[in-house]
């Protein structure tokens, strides 16, 4: 077996040429794939970072014809020590309303928050580019575009009318942009209390939302949350029922990105295999003479299985490095006007380690057969042949 | 003196749809120490009867004794082991191994059998080697050495494992008339010294006259058997 391996590493090392363009062949194959792959998990990762990273993955609502959750806290509680992979829960007190500014009116969303709470699912902290939060009772946030189209300004009171008609007053704290117009132009954050008193709901909410840590199994922990809740009439929704058209795009491109990838490492499989097999005949000679001197047909196939496992080691840390430097370029070179990259890339190390390994794996597949076909000459023939 | 290769009614036919007959119904044996060879027209079957006693080959029917082993009928993996232990090949193509040095091609039939090579083996590499005139040229790569150095390399590597038996055909084929004479020297003393049973195929008669026994194949059947 070592004797195999001494052969194999001297084979590979008398054939500089073949060897090297056989490595390149396998590097250039694994760059391909790890930078196609790093790419299209970077996209998707920034996709639903941007469509669900500051909304609410699975939301209670209220069911059986109420229109309200009275019993609020014990369900959020019940939440917090169900599931550890629910993080961010928030409670809302929400209603549609009017505001009426100069002679004219648009519909707006009063959304009441414990404020703390929801900054950790919409970043209005972050997002508040004038101000401050709302803390006391009739103060409330809104939207850069709802500021624009009203005309208010820090410390102006808007008028909201409700369904009721009652008319209420709120004094504005701060603006915020949370980079979604539609939010920025409806959106009217208030402390729970006011939206509360303003909707007429006594202590009750109309949503308990939360966020996951694992977003894809959304809908496992809200089945699971449903199923725990003790809370009755409510139901739970999940952001993965409520999108299921981004779910079957990203599902698309998953798969395009696995085509892709098999289709390298075929491409990638058929050359070392051609490239070994050539070899085979090219050393006919040198296995027929080992094989005369008493080789065994084991370890003489075990020279091209060594061949394809050094080539394949090799070659797919060479095609690491290739990759990471691609992806170097791509996020240092294709990059939007505040410098930052077009596509952030998403580095997996698990996944380029499995890219690295399925490289290996498959460059031994591909020398079985040449080991096969050098296990199988019979020495007769070359000298024969002479 | 006793045989240490016996060939028993061995026929060979090849091909399967046209059936050729090369060897009919040879009995042959060669005594151990002995030095042999075997002369013959191109397409006697002299090549195909030595590699049958070198076990590359099988005889379609009869029997073939090696050092008392019966190997027609031994499995792939024996006599690879048997080959390596007990035969050394010299090939008028000397069939080195290119990528490896002089004495990395000696040492390789060893290499088969055991990876680690011990001190006294190697040594042995170095004698033998020496034996043939090489000492200076042991380290080259086998591509850069001259037909002659090859073809005496190629000895020298039959000999590590100190076999009891050198099968060799054409050995001084393309070897020139001086080259000849050397390698022939060579092999006869190794004979002397090592008491190796040697079967040569040449078709030098020159060659032929100076081994003890000269056995002629002519159309598949011994024609002659002379001994000296």
């Amino acid at each position: 077996m070592r004797l195999s391996f001494t052969i194999a590493l001297r084979f590979l090392k008398s054939g500089k040429g073949q060897t090297l363009l056989i490595i390149l062949g396998i590097s250039v194959g694994v760059a391909v794939q790890l930078f196609i792959g790093s790419l299209i998990q970077g996209l998707q990762a920034s996709l639903i970072d941007t469509t669900i990273g500051s909304s609410s993955h699975i939301t209670i609502v209220p069911a059986n014809g109420k229109t309200s959750i009275k019993d609020w806290e014990r369900a959020k509680y019940e939440v917090g020590i169900s599931d550890s992979n629910i993080i961010n829960i928030s409670a809302a007190a929400e209603g549609s309303a009017t505001i009426d500014y100069d002679n004219d009116t648009a519909p707006v969303l009063i959304r009441g928050f414990i404020v703390e709470d929801a900054d950790k699912i919409y970043n209005f902290r972050d997002g508040l580019y004038e101000g401050r939060l709302p803390i006391k009772k009739d103060e409330a946030i809104i939207g850069r575009d709802l500021a624009l189209k009203t005309g208010t300004k820090v410390n102006d009171e808007i008028t909201l009318i409700l369904p009721s008609g009652n008319v209420t007053r709120l004094e504005i704290t701060g603006f915020f942009d949370l980079e979604v117009s539609s939010l920025n132009e409806s959106w009217v954050v208030t402390t729970i209390e006011t939206a509360q008193d303003m909707l007429s709901l006594d202590s009750s909410v109309t949503k308990i939302e939360m966020q996951v840590k694992e977003v894809f199994a959304a809908d496992k922990t809200a089945n699971d949350l449903a199923y725990n809740l003790s809370v009755n009439n409510v139901e739970v929704e999940n952001w993965k029922d409520q999108n299921q058209s981004l779910l079957s795009g990203l599902n698309g491109q998953s798969v395009s990105s696995y085509m892709i990838q098999v289709f390298v490492l075929v491409a990638v499989l058929l050359g070392i295999f051609s490239v070994l097999a050539i070899s085979v005949v090219q050393r006919s000679r040198q296995i027929g003479i080992l094989k005369a001197m008493g080789i065994k047909d084991r370890d003489a196939s075990l020279i091209f299985v060594f061949q394809g496992f050094m080539l394949g080691v090799v070659g797919a840390l060479f095609g690491i490095i290739l990759g990471f430097v691609l992806l170097w370029f791509f996020t240092n070179f294709a990059v939007n006007p505040d410098g930052t990259p077009i596509v952030p890339i998403y580095i997996n190390i698990g996944f380029i380690a499995l890219s690295g390994m399925f490289a290996v794996s498959s460059a031994v597949a591909a020398s079985l057969i040449p080991a096969r076909l050098s296990s199988r000459l019979n020495p007769i023939e070359v000298i024969k042949n002479g | 003196m006793a045989d240490i290769i016996e060939l028993k009614n061995i026929n060979k036919i090849y091909g399967d749809k046209i059936k050729t007959q090369v060897l009919f119904d040879i009995n042959l044996s060669f005594a151990e120490h002995s030095f042999n060879s075997i002369i013959g027209e191109s397409g006697s079957g002299k090549s195909t009867m030595l590699n049958i006693i070198g076990t590359l080959d099988k005889p379609t029917s009869g029997e073939v004794y090696i050092d008392g082993f019966r190997t027609d009928t031994l499995d792939k993996d024996s006599l690879a082991r048997l080959r390596n232990e007990t035969m050394g090949f010299i090939f008028q193509f000397h069939y080195l191994l290119p990528e490896f040095t002089a004495k990395e091609n000696v040492l390789m039939p060893y290499k088969i059998k055991n990876f680690n090579v011990p001190k006294e083996v190697d040594l042995w590499a170095d004698e033998l080697l020496d034996l043939v005139g090489l000492t200076k040229v042991k380290n080259n790569l086998a591509t850069d050495m001259s037909g002659g150095q090859q073809q005496r390399t190629a000895i020298a590597r039959a000999l590590i494992n100190k076999p009891k038996i050198i099968l060799a055909d054409e050995p001084t084929g393309n070897l020139d008339s001086e080259t000849t004479e050397t390698v022939y020297s060579i092999l006869r003393s190794i004979n002397q010294k090592y008491k190796t049973t040697f079967v040569i195929i040449t078709h030098d008669q020159r060659i032929a006259e100076k081994t003890d026994r000269i056995v002629e194949v002519k159309d598949g059947r011994i024609n002659l058997d002379l001994r000296k």
